[in-house]
């Protein structure tokens, strides 16, 4: 059953949210018992909707949907990470904790990216979304200092494997699953639906 | 590169020293529908007061402040579950505090308790850990293992944690196994040993008499991790009281001097700028000049291939308790072989073998009770509870476990502990026909590795007999 009647939204207005509709469905317990029909307990079920804030990252999830993608630079003169570039986006320098100046990384991730280290699962956990089997990569890019974790959605990773971001242009979910990689060369018209190459 | 202060890198000191007086612990199992978590932490607490011939109420009475490791809230669906354990163990109104640090809240529980007794707070402290897993069905329980990871960067890809390690477990398997059959068996042979050791536990969860094949013919969760190269998910609990001196021979003529360290890393692998490796006190930087050239991609330091949280915390912990080679000083560890993989990094992490060679700790025979190859003890035994493996992975009670089973070899009470028939029976298991004494003859020195995660926190528990302590020469 999917409770999607109503479902809960919410917009900020003067700097407050504003919930509108149902952030929560009531259901009854139910009781366990054993197989002699002793009680063991109760199960408790619950259908909650949480908000969550972006703050400084949230430009870097809503370009994700316009097809770039950002990163940040310690540009701090007295720092000694100063010219260091961070992906995943760091909000302020993990060093110094002056806060980072943002860049496009699109470009860079396009000629640069390989696969530092990957894995393919058919595991997931509950609330999964993406196809499976999943395949993990790692992904390193020249002259940035840490590695972004993603998924690729078209071929078999290996570790050196030059791969280029695609992103969910179409109806995007303004989360990371927006942001996906296919080995360098792929075409258009292989990319999963909704995603381009940005 | 990343460089850190003198002030950063200080050997941590303590006022006074810390005792192990005893400790105790629960059935551990995948389930256990019949007991609320209140009734598992009664039954670890009474283990403790009976090893040392007191009553609970009687030990009840020297205890002067609580700490509790419960990793998992939502697992429950209790906040503040601490709260409910102190109550139910009729302990208020001494001050107590709940501890949450992933995989390792076990270990990072016990650090707190040193502390406090180190600092002259409390004179005699409970730290009791616990986990509840079996309250939701596995996979909503992997989902919220995920919530663990970085919510906005890694839970969304897959809920499911084991593939957010695993890739460290690709990148250690190609460069530093270099995709070797036989470093692929030596994986193998670490379920095997510490599943087998299980069977002689009647605590554990997942006891088997397996073999190199059953593993490598086990279904792949994540290549080239299969099932059984993976823990358990467990429910249970385990407790340990600390004591400074005249307490602790108040309670007992035979405590254990013990030293808890902890260190760090960031929840997404690879998401500092690099670093030197941090040396301990049996490396030199001479050794990893060429480590790159040898394996090739290995130099990256921490990056994919090691766990920086745990080096840091042997780098604190040796030089606290005065170890100067972990092979030459302790007599056994507990390691938090949550796979096997993560097992052999670990090796290299805490310095029982250098970066790059810790499949040879396996394929030497120096991790076994019994050096297969030789016949003779194991140079330095690992994982004879079971481990993660075998034993137990009930989060909060894990690095307490690991510790009690350590202590147990040095206190030379680990067969009282493991053979007794009633135990067997009270827990619903058969004790194996076979059942063998592991204890570690003359033990006076030990570790327990307690782990989180992709390697956000690692505590190092090292507990010695204190007629056997070490110089500290640092």
């Amino acid at each position: 059953m999917r409770c999607t009647e109503d479902r809960g939204t919410v917009k900020v207005i003067n700097g407050r949210y504003r919930p509108t509709g149902k952030f929560h469905y009531i259901y009854e317990h139910s009781p366990i018992f054993d197989e002699n029909g002793k009680l063991m307990g109760i199960t408790n079920p619950r259908d909650v909707t949480h908000i969550h804030a972006y703050g400084g990252e949230a430009q870097f999830f809503e370009s994700l949907g316009k097809g770039k993608l950002l990163g940040t630079r310690c540009d701090n003169p007295h720092c000694e990470a100063e010219g260091s570039i961070f992906m995943p986006f760091r909000i302020h320098c993990p060093d110094c904790l002056a806060k980072n100046t943002v860049v496009d990384l699109t470009e860079t991730a396009r000629k640069s990216a390989t696969v530092h280290t990957f894995m393919i699962t058919e595991r997931t956990g509950a609330f999964n979304t993406l196809p499976t089997p999943i395949k993990f990569v790692n992904v390193e890019f020249e002259g940035v200092c840490t590695i972004l974790m993603g998924y690729l959605s078209v071929g078999e990773p290996e570790i050196g494997m030059r791969v280029v971001p695609i992103f969910k242009t179409q109806n995007p979910t303004f989360t990371i699953l927006d942001l996906s990689w296919v080995p360098a060369g792929t075409k258009e018209a292989d990319l999963p639906e909704g995603f381009t190459f940005g | 590169m990343i460089t850190f202060s003198e002030k950063q890198l200080k050997i941590p000191s303590m006022s006074r020293p810390v005792f192990l007086v005893t400790g105790g612990m629960s059935k551990f199992d995948r389930a256990i529908p019949e007991k609320k978590t209140e009734e598992l932490v009664i039954d670890a607490f009474t283990e403790a007061a009976r090893f040392i011939g007191k009553t609970p109420a009687e030990l009840k009475q020297y205890i002067h402040s609580a700490y509790y490791g419960h990793f998992a809230d939502h697992f429950g669906d209790q906040l503040l579950g601490e709260a409910v354990i102190h109550d139910r163990l009729g302990l208020d109104p001494l001050g107590n505090v709940g501890i949450k640090t992933g995989g390792a809240t076990g270990g990072s529980t016990l650090w707190e308790a040193f502390k406090t007794v180190a600092s002259g707070y409390s004179d005699c402290v409970l730290a009791m850990g616990w986990e509840r897993m079996d309250e939701v069905p596995t996979d909503e329980g992997n989902h919220y293992i995920a919530s663990a990871a970085d919510k906005d960067w890694e839970t969304p890809l897959g809920h499911i944690y084991t593939g957010y390690y695993a890739v460290m477990a690709q990148k250690y398997w190609q460069v530093f196994g270099k995709s070797e059959d036989s470093f692929r068996v030596t994986m193998a042979e670490i379920a095997v040993k510490n599943r087998g050791y299980a069977r002689m536990n009647p605590h554990a969860q997942g006891p088997k008499k397996i073999t190199v094949d059953d593993v490598l013919s086990s279904p792949v969760v994540a290549y080239p991790l299969r099932a059984l190269d993976c823990c358990l998910m467990s429910v249970g609990a385990a407790c340990a009281i600390l004591c400074d001196e005249k307490t602790a021979y108040e309670l007992t003529d035979n405590p254990l001097l013990v030293y808890v360290a902890a260190g760090s890393h960031t929840l997404r692998v690879a998401d500092r700028r690099n670093m030197a490796i941090p040396l301990l006190p049996n490396e030199t930087a001479e050794q990893y000049k060429d480590l790159g050239e040898r394996f090739p991609g290995g130099d990256r330091y921490p990056g994919f291939t090691g766990f920086l949280a745990a080096r840091m915390a042997a780098y604190y912990g040796y030089r606290m308790a005065g170890v100067t080679d972990p092979t030459e000083d302790l007599d056994l560890v507990e390691l938090h072989d949550a796979f096997t993989i993560s097992d052999i990094q670990t090796y290299e992490d805490i310095g029982i073998r250098p970066y790059g060679e810790g499949r040879t700790y396996v394929e030497s025979g120096d991790c076994y009770h019994t050096n297969p190859h030789t016949g003779k003890p194991g140079k330095l035994p690992a994982n004879l509870s079971g481990g993660l493996l075998g034993n137990m992975h009930a989060v909060g009670a894990t690095g307490i476990m690991q510790a009690i089973e350590v202590a147990q070899h040095i206190w030379g009470r680990w067969a009282e502990m493991h053979a007794d028939p009633k135990k067997w029976e009270a827990f619903g298991r058969q004790k194996p026909e076979d059942w063998t004494d592991l204890q570690v003859k003359g033990a006076r020195r030990g570790l327990a590795i307690s782990h989180a995660g992709v390697g956000s926190h690692v505590t190092a528990t090292i507990i010695v007999h204190p007629d056997h302590q070490l110089e500290r020469r640092f």
